[in-house]
């Protein structure tokens, strides 16, 4: 579904992505690990399509088009859902007449029909039991004076409304109590599929107890330095980075 | 120039929709301003003696006024003498009835999207639709009248109703209040004159569509609103005009009188032709538009969106003379491209426990200025005033300009005056967010937009409100930044 190649990419000139490469297939979970300022967000920011980041060599294909080719709202049309490490707030502009945009411009690319208002509030309400979200939340101004765990709630439920096939997770743990992690982790869960691939950005080995990876990527210093299923998780978890900071620095040499 | 600012300017330089205009013979004053051109618009109108007299008056006035220069615009001066100060389609004779009224002339308001036949019209809504200098006819006058409410033109009211007229007109805004108050004291031609009597709640929205067509003509209506004791009425008013490479003016005055325990829900969606993307032509919009809550619990509520002009100058006030009476002003006002707009409120307490509340909401884009001006009066009899005043300006790009001047005047200390203001951009981030949901950018700008002028917006009547969205977006199409 999704294949990285030696990708690079800068932002005002200083690297950051140093050549990542990475296969995800259909139905799988891929989590991205790493230290901080390892390039983690970079990757999943320019994979969305932010403009401020220069690609600068690689190639990113998805579902064999040329994602790095499409401009960000194409993206997501194909398939690609980020979900934010920090939501933006758009004062007077309510969840849910901004999903209903995003929804019915979404299906317009995709050649379905537009929803009308009944069966837009259907499909909502039954999404929104997928993440326990509380309509009155959905009628206010989007993320506005939204608690931390509202907010990632907000956006697990866009991504439910949304149907993305490859669903990016960008530090969603962060700022999350642990009922918050289990409501928001149940939903990503119900939400995987055969058809779809989801990839977990963490700093934390806690997030993907709740959302079991296939894959356990290591990022470090803009490099996929370590692979490995979920045990390598584990033992990031017990041993810290440092060892394997040492490991790549030898490598390197 | 930042990715951001060139999607900005791209979506801020859309086209004026209404630019087009039609051939229609013309009775029209010969070009220029003297008192025989005042008598000849005078004598058209068949108008009696005390009229004309006010009239001529109010131009001696006028003569020996200056042009005010306080207000935050710039233009080259406009030569007065070069306008003509009246055109009106040339009809047969009178209609009688919209049967009766030129197809041609109706087929202008179909285009515009106003029907004027009263079978296809939204349900609840009268209009009186003004072309040029004159009123071209009034719908659901019939079911109005009923009611004892008066819904016409202004030049119908002056003959049917010469009492009414004579009592309040200039009451609110003298012939003397200002520069272009006087000139259209001395010049007007036609608008709108709404009178709803005691007791009456009045059932639909009455609406006037105010549309320019000739060249080098100078509109100058006049509206009267007159709210009896425990009356209400929402007025709605509607303006485009043809794109032309001059500017023309639209000097306009509005008066509202609302008596005791009455209200008045007046809405403006101001689309005037603003001049071209290089800022040539335009409209000169100088308007006065002033209420009075004469009686107590009177309640006078203005909101305004103003997409349109060249150069705005406006400023519809509240004088709060009865006690517990309530002025509230709502107004978004979006300037693209060169266009400048000076607008904002005056409130006058006066009376005790009145209330005011001010909620302004600027979008600058391209390389325009938007100021607001506003005033906030507390006169020494008027205990207990409260007034609460909000200006907000959104910026789009980094060429365009947004500026405050509050002013605030208190003489009686038990008043409680608050201002609140802030300043924000589209950022980009907000924008990545929508097109990263599958929103397109020009759609992610109209959004957030309309977000940010919801307050405004809610005040507005249904219909109106779609339409007011629908502008916001268009003005502002290829500005994102």
């Amino acid at each position: 579904m999704l294949t990285i190649k030696n990708l690079h990419a800068s932002i005002e000139g200083n690297p950051i992505l140093k050549g990542i490469n990475l296969e995800v297939k259909a139905g799988e979970v891929h989590a991205i690990m790493g230290p901080n300022g390892s390039g983690k967000s970079t990757l999943a920011s320019v994979l969305a399509g932010r403009e401020e980041y220069e690609i600068t060599e690689g190639e990113v294909l998805f579902k064999n088009k040329d994602l790095l080719d499409l401009a960000p709202e194409d993206r997501a049309r194909e398939g690609v859902f980020l979900a934010f490490q920090y939501p933006v707030e758009i004062p007077g502009v309510s969840t849910t007449n901004f999903l209903r945009t995003a929804v019915n411009q979404v299906r317009e690319y995709r050649g379905q029909e537009p929803l009308d208002a009944v069966k837009f509030l259907s499909v909502m309400k039954e999404k929104m039991k997928l993440v326990e979200i509380d309509q009155k939340l959905l009628s206010r101004s989007l993320n506005e004076g939204f608690s931390g765990g509202e907010k990632k709630r907000n956006e697990i439920f866009q991504m439910a409304m949304l149907e993305p096939t490859l669903s990016i997770l960008d530090e969603t743990d962060s700022g999350l109590d642990i009922d918050a992690l289990r409501i928001v982790s149940n939903g990503v869960n119900k939400l995987k599929s055969a058809e779809t691939a989801t990839i977990v950005v963490t700093h934390y080995q806690r997030l993907l107890e709740y959302i079991v990876p296939d894959f356990v990527h290591v990022l470090y210093n803009g490099r996929i330095v370590k692979s490995g299923t979920k045990e390598l998780a584990l033992e990031l978890e017990e041993k810290g980075y440092d060892w394997i900071k040492e490991e790549a620095n030898a490598a390197s040499v | 120039m930042s990715k951001d600012n060139q999607i900005l300017e791209e979506f801020t330089s859309k086209e004026y929709e209404h630019g087009w205009s039609v051939n229609y013979e013309a009775d029209e004053a010969p070009i220029g301003l003297n008192e025989d051109i005042i008598k000849w618009i005078s004598a058209k109108k068949e108008e009696p003696q005390w009229l004309l007299d006010w009239r001529l008056k109010a131009f001696r006035h006028w003569q020996e006024m200056t042009e005010p220069e306080w207000a935050n615009v710039t233009y080259p001066k406009i030569d007065l003498q070069a306008l003509r100060y009246y055109s009106a389609p040339k009809q047969a004779k009178k209609p009688k009835s919209l049967d009766e009224i030129d197809p041609e002339l109706l087929q202008i308001y179909e285009r515009l999207g106003i029907s004027l036949n009263e079978q296809k019209r939204l349900q609840g809504i009268a209009v009186d639709a003004v072309l040029d200098s004159v009123s071209v006819g009034t719908t659901f006058k019939e079911t109005l009248s009923k009611l004892g409410i008066i819904f016409c033109s202004f030049s119908e009211a002056v003959q049917e109703h010469p009492e009414l007229v004579k009592k309040y007109l200039g009451s609110v805004v003298p012939m003397t209040d200002n520069y272009y108050a006087a000139l259209n004291s001395a010049v007007f031609s036609d608008g709108s004159f709404c009178y709803i009597p005691s007791g009456v709640r009045c059932p639909m929205e009455l609406s006037t569509y105010f549309r320019i067509n000739a060249a080098n003509t100078g509109q100058f209506e006049r509206t009267l609103i007159v709210a009896e004791d425990d009356s209400y009425v929402s007025y709605l008013e509607g303006c485009t005009a043809p794109q032309r490479d001059e500017n023309q003016l639209h000097a306009a005055v509005v008066e509202i009188y609302a008596a005791k325990n009455a209200e008045v829900k007046y809405s403006t969606v101001q689309n005037w032709f603003p001049g071209d993307k290089e800022g040539k032509g335009g409209i000169y919009n100088f308007v006065t538009k002033r209420g009075i809550c004469a009686g107590d619990n009177s309640k006078i509520s203005w909101t305004q969106v103003e997409t349109g002009s060249a150069v705005t100058w406006k400023y519809p006030s509240c004088i709060l003379k009865g006690d517990n009476s309530v002025g509230e002003f709502y107004s978004v006002a979006v300037t693209n491209n060169y266009q400048q707009a000076d607008t904002g409120t005056k409130m006058i307490h006066i009376g005790k426990n009145t209330k005011s509340r001010i909620v302004s909401k600027g979008i600058s884009a391209g390389k325009s200025q938007n100021s607001y001006r506003g005033q906030v009066q507390v006169m020494k009899r008027a205990t207990n005033a409260r007034n609460f005043s909000q200006c907000d300006s959104l910026l789009m790009g980094d060429k365009c300009g947004a500026h405050t001047f509050p002013y605030i005047d208190i003489q009686n200390s038990t008043a409680m005056v608050e201002h609140e203001a802030t300043t924000s951009k589209i950022g980009e981030d907000q924008l990545f967010y929508c097109n990263q949901r599958g929103i397109s950018t020009e759609d992610a700008v109209a959004l957030i937009v309309n977000g940010y002028a919801k307050e405004v917006l809610n005040q507005l009547p249904m219909e109106f409100a779609v339409e007011a969205q629908k502008l916001l977006a268009l003005t502002l199409e290829g500005s994102v930044g």
